[in-house]
């Protein structure tokens, strides 16, 4: 599993983070989730070779049957944030962000749901290799933190 | 070989990329980080005993404070002068220059790694972007479309600003009215250095539509304002 837990951690360190925006959408009420469809490209994006070659021997070694963990409740200052792996084939196949802040004593005005996605999903609409994003933050905080909870999770 | 780094500080998530990294590179990201660290417990505002808040509270006189506090606070008042009052060191009437800080602070982090012999770096902090070396591609985010990219900016020693109602709602005060300003739904800067852009996107986000755009022109500055409708505007020279 060891060698599985690289290419997770290889992948999430390509992964630049976004805030997604749904004012007023009550569908923001139930978990928002984030399908990788394409893991080489993303971790493409800062991993180089090294992480390419981690993939391949994820895939050799790991199960391949799905395996999901929890990250940890991270409190950020708009509310808890947390999020759920699932690995399969030594991949991130999926992020779920179980958790995240609905309002916020600070900014009562804001009525706008923010949660994270993954920038892998722009980057795939755009076949454009973003190194960077400028305009997203806050929240991804809590989103890195509990999904380095939940990779560290599953180097255990 | 790319070394990342990932360092929660001053309320948000910096960033490092270094693309050239040599023996030197994890020191020099230890020495960045506790640079932000440092930064972040002279200038919080959400810490009582931090430099910031004691001036604020009146608890320390102004030639008390250290150096870069002074420095700092010096950057704002020029600020102030330059965008007509439309930046300021005191939104809301206490002292808080966040709006310079947190750019500062990540040009700052990128000019640690580049002491350490880093040509090619990239540092984020809360959504700003300034970058060493190159060819870098810098997406600016759409605050219309989940999860989408609006633009990408392309190029070397780069660093982008983007001030914008999309995360946090209108938290830009106008100091003139003392109201938010919401005339963007974002805008983005694009210069050499982090630390100005960031101020001057704070005063031209306050300033708003049609205003702002030719006054950052006339600076020299590219920037591509989103409207609220999703329409995009930038300066002549944007690419």
């Amino acid at each position: 599993m060891r060698r599985a837990v690289i290419t997770a951690s290889a992948t999430a360190a390509g992964v630049v983070l976004l805030l997604s925006l749904k004012p007023h959408d009550p569908a923001a009420t139930h978990a928002i989730s984030s399908a990788n469809t394409n893991a080489n490209a993303n971790s493409g994006t800062g991993g180089g070779g090294s992480s390419g070659s981690g993939a391949t021997d994820a895939a050799q070694g790991a199960d391949a049957s799905a395996r999901t963990v929890t990250g940890s409740a991270v409190n950020t200052r708009y509310g808890p944030v947390q999020v759920k792996v699932t690995v399969t084939g030594g991949k991130i196949s999926r992020i779920d962000v179980v958790q995240y802040p609905t309002r916020d004593r600070r900014d009562r005005e804001i009525n706008e749901y923010a949660v994270p996605v993954l920038n892998q999903e722009a980057i795939a609409a755009q076949s454009a290799d973003i190194d960077v994003v400028s305009g997203a933050t806050y929240t991804s905080d809590g989103y890195t933190r509990s999904l380095q909870s939940a990779l560290d999770q599953l180097g255990k | 070989m790319t070394a990342k780094h990932v360092e929660h500080v001053m309320g948000t998530v910096f960033s490092f990329t270094v693309r050239d990294p040599g023996p030197a590179t994890g020191a020099a990201l230890r020495r960045a980080v506790q640079r932000l660290h440092r930064i972040d417990a002279l200038f919080s505002t959400y810490r009582p005993e931090s430099e910031i808040s004691r001036l604020d509270r009146g608890e320390l006189a102004l030639a008390e404070a250290g150096p870069e506090v002074r420095w700092v606070l010096e950057r704002c008042a020029e600020l102030g002068a330059e965008t007509g009052g439309y930046f300021t060191a005191r939104p809301g009437g206490r002292l808080d220059p966040s709006g310079y800080v947190k750019g500062w602070a990540v040009e700052e982090a990128a000019r640690t790694l580049r002491e350490s012999g880093s040509a090619q770096h990239c540092v984020s902090g809360g959504g700003d972007v300034q970058t060493a070396g190159g060819p870098w591609r810098i997406g600016i985010a759409d605050p219309h479309r989940a999860g989408a990219v609006a633009r990408v900016v392309t190029g070397h020693d780069l660093a982008v600003a983007t001030s914008g109602t999309a995360e946090r709602g209108p938290h830009v005060i106008d100091p003139h009215t003392g109201l938010p300003a919401a005339s963007f739904a974002s805008l983005s800067l694009v210069g050499p250095h982090l630390a100005r852009l960031d101020a001057l996107a704070t005063a031209a986000f306050a300033m708003g539509a049609p205003r702002a755009l030719p006054w950052l022109a006339a600076r020299g500055v590219r920037a591509l304002a989103i409207h609220p409708d999703g329409r995009q505007e930038t300066t002549e020279g944007w690419h």
